[in-house]
């Protein structure tokens, strides 16, 4: 016993003492990625093959979401902070001015493609043919009365959103609000909608706080539930549910589309090619930020970015287009390409 | 013999109170029993699948103009696995069509190849048949998961890829090997490539710091707590707030590490030794509560005689009470670290909820953990990672059910009953 005793104090004594050592920010090796969860499978994809196809380590990927991992990108340069952030949305104005104000002034944002964002149900049932009126009057808290009047949302079924539609109790399950996916279907989806009507759209100039408001704020009466930030679960639960809709990206729809079919929204219907050119009315573009100090310090970056920006990774027939990412079109991602050549600094 | 109890109403009752709650005793046992092995069963079962995985055999042209041995180390191997897969299926023209017949095989299909020839030069210089890796897609179909009639409506796995995939199954060119690539690589995005041992790795690196850190500390805490501390305020003070801690959610632990560790001592963010500390810090109380309940434990009488006998304080502690204690510390220690090796949250915010593919070789390396790496599948779109999150979960379970065994078995073969 006593030997073991001195070992087990030597061995606590000797982390201890390594981990004050390594107090001094080790030189790192690989490259260190953060931000949205809705990127991460395309990046851990790129990061993964660049691993395998050079003599650099594979990236380090951490999911954190798009707010999350902007704040990490911008709390400062050196080899504790990460050298990229995934974004599910565009970096803000007053993100920009964080990270200018900790030392990043040079940014190169780089746009990867596609996300769509989809409604769907159980192949039990028969799918669903939505406007993006009806999914706001469906969803929101407060729908128009018809006399230029909001009144709490009175619709129980599909039905009674629009005649067309079957009778069915409206239930849809959601992300919850700390998700990207719920911002971009709050603006896109929501808001689209919302201002199909004359004159909430004149609203937007007179009192933008009240549209916002009116435009953005889903229901609480139990017909939209927030089924969590796993999309694996939602699918789960319609399967489950027949009657029941579900919002989740398109990369969960294309692995699962065996099970579960997409609503057509506006008569598009959520495929490939029809979020590809811009006519399925939800989608979002999804980006990446390189902070251009790290490149020459952090070893591999530049090359990274040559593995991303490369026809065989995200372009049409590339290999992120069967984990579901969406290209851009070609002009579309020649001109990136020939940014993120060049390292061309952000501009907002 | 008569009763000379006389069966009254009121025993009657009294009776009946009993049997009813011996029932109901035994009905909440089999329904937590029930949940249990409705739990087991079901990973388990999913889990199954994830120990095979499909494999598909190619007559790969490795002749002279195909591959130059001479330059095999640096040669890329794609193209002949393609054209393997074209010569195999020579109907298929359309560009689209040729995509979807490479995605028979796995994108490592191309190193699978160049490792075989690399290991074997005798390969090179003819029409060899070479056994490359599925994709997960095939994987799931061969097996059987992913059912005919639903296969023609996914986008990665047309009736076509079915198709292809009866035919060679006809030649007896798919065959279902053990998958020993789940328990010896890293994680990849590719459900087929990927595997457990970087987390298993990283979870052993925490808790091998977690035990270093916490074990001895806990311990001389407990052992000062408890036969040298004066009794005042202060030590119950102590006393309360060790109490308090070891109820304190782990997520909290997490933030102090990011605090701390992190952004105070610099240290490097997703790290195993990070882990392990914040790891440490939650199982700290856990340590000292049980050592000192161990400790307790020591008759009296054995101190007295010790102290009767000349012996220091310190003599009658370390010579004779810790160590009768300690193998009750090692359970209260070994239950702890199992409590440590099943949580997630804590490691969520020092940033080792992570893609980490390499595996980690020192405390400083990025590293995952178990828990992590099935949070990380379970969140994953392709379906063939649910048999592989199964199957995480079933060897998560085999380390806690080993380390709780280990800990009754130090118990009942080193304790002291008084």
């Amino acid at each position: 016993m006593p030997k073991m005793k001195t070992t087990l104090t030597a061995l606590a004594v000797s982390a201890v003492a390594m981990a004050a050592t390594s107090g001094a920010a080790v030189a790192r090796e690989q490259i260190k990625i953060v931000g949205s969860s809705t990127v991460f499978p395309f990046a851990t994809t790129v990061a993964e093959r660049f691993g395998k196809n050079t003599s650099f380590k594979t990236p380090v990927v951490e999911s954190t979401g798009s707010g999350g991992g902007l704040k990490l990108f911008c709390a400062g340069v050196g080899v504790e902070h990460p050298d990229i952030t995934n974004a599910s949305r565009r970096i803000k104005a007053s993100e920009v001015a964080k990270c200018a104000k900790n030392g990043i002034t040079d940014i190169v944002e780089v746009k990867i493609g596609y996300d769509g964002i989809v409604l769907a149900n159980s192949r039990k049932s028969d799918p669903y043919k939505l406007t993006l009126q009806d999914v706001f009057l469906a969803l929101a808290k407060d729908v128009p009365d018809g006399d230029g009047k909001t009144m709490a949302n009175p619709y129980k079924t599909w039905r009674d959103v629009n005649a067309e539609l079957p009778d069915v109790k409206i239930e849809v399950l959601g992300p919850p609000p700390t998700s990207g996916t719920r911002d971009a279907f709050v603006e896109l989806a929501m808001e689209g909608g919302c201002k199909k009507f004359e004159w909430i759209k004149a609203m937007k100039k007179a009192d933008k706080k009240a549209y916002k408001s009116l435009c953005h704020t889903i229901r609480e009466d139990g017909a939209f539930i927030e089924a969590g930030e796993n999309d694996n679960l939602i699918v789960k639960k319609l399967n489950a549910n027949p009657g029941a809709l579900g919002i989740f990206g398109f990369s969960f729809l294309d692995q699962n589309s065996d099970s579960v079919q997409g609503s057509t929204i506006d008569g598009e219907a959520p495929e490939f090619e029809k979020i590809a050119d811009g006519s399925y009315p939800v989608s979002r573009s999804l980006f990446f930020y390189v902070k251009k100090a790290h490149i020459g310090t952090v070893p591999g970056i530049e090359d990274f970015l040559a593995e991303f920006a490369n026809e065989d990774t995200w372009g049409e027939d590339g290999y992120l287009t069967d984990k579901g990412l969406i290209p851009m079109g070609d002009e579309e991602r020649a001109e990136w390409e020939a940014k993120v050549k060049s390292l061309t600094n952000l501009s907002m | 013999m008569t009763d000379f109890i006389e069966s009254t109403p009121r025993l009657r009752r009294r009776h009946a109170a009993e049997s009813r709650f011996r029932w109901a005793g035994r009905i909440a046992i089999f329904i937590s029993l029930g949940f249990l092995a409705v739990m087991t069963v079901s990973i388990g079962w999913t889990a199954v699948g994830a120990l095979t995985q499909t494999h598909i055999a190619l007559d790969v042209d490795l002749g002279p103009q195909a591959v130059d041995p001479a330059k095999a180390e640096s040669m890329r191997f794609g193209k002949i696995v393609k054209k393997a897969l074209r010569d195999r299926f020579p109907d298929v023209k359309k560009r689209k069509d040729k995509r979807k017949l490479y995605g028979l095989l796995s994108p490592d299909a191309a190193f699978e190849l160049k490792r075989q020839i690399l290991a074997n030069r005798e390969l090179l210089g003819g029409t060899r048949k070479i056994w490359f890796t599925s994709s997960d897609t095939a994987n799931i179909y061969a097996k059987g998961t992913l059912t005919t009639a639903a296969v023609k409506d996914t986008r990665q796995f047309g009736a076509e890829q079915a198709g292809w995939i009866d035919a060679l199954e006809a030649d007896g060119n798919v065959e279902q090997r053990f998958n020993t690539r789940f328990f010896t690589s890293g994680d990849s995005r590719e459900p087929e490539l990927a595997g457990i041992l970087s987390a298993l790795v990283g979870s052993m690196l925490s808790l091998a710091v977690c035990f270093a850190l916490s074990f001895p500390i806990g311990i001389f805490a407990a052992i000062y707590l408890e036969e040298f501390a004066p009794k005042n305020r202060i030590s119950e003070l102590i006393e309360i707030n060790i109490n308090n801690l070891a109820a304190v959610p782990s997520i909290v632990f997490g933030l102090l590490g990011l605090a701390i560790f992190l952004n105070v001592f610099g240290l490097p963010r997703s790290s195993p030794l990070v882990g392990g500390m914040v790891l440490s810090l939650m199982t700290l109380p856990t340590i000292i509560i049980a050592s000192r309940a161990c400790l307790r434990g020591v008759p009296p009488s054995i101190r007295e005689a010790a102290l009767a006998m000349g012996a220091s304080p310190i003599q009658a502690t370390f010579h004779h009470v810790a160590p009768l204690a300690l193998p009750g510390m090692f359970t209260g220690a070994i239950v702890g670290m199992a409590r440590a090796l099943g949580d997630t949250a804590p490691l969520l915010m020092i940033g080792m909820v992570a893609f980490i593919v390499d595996i980690p070789k020192s405390l400083l390396e990025p590293a995952t953990a178990l828990p992590v790496q099935i949070f990380l599948w379970a969140d994953s779109p392709e379906r063939a990672f649910l048999e592989k999150t199964s199957a995480a979960i079933i060897v998560l379970l085999v380390f806690l059910v080993a380390m709780n065994l280990a800990a009754i078995i130090l118990r009942k073969k080193f304790e002291i009953r008084f």
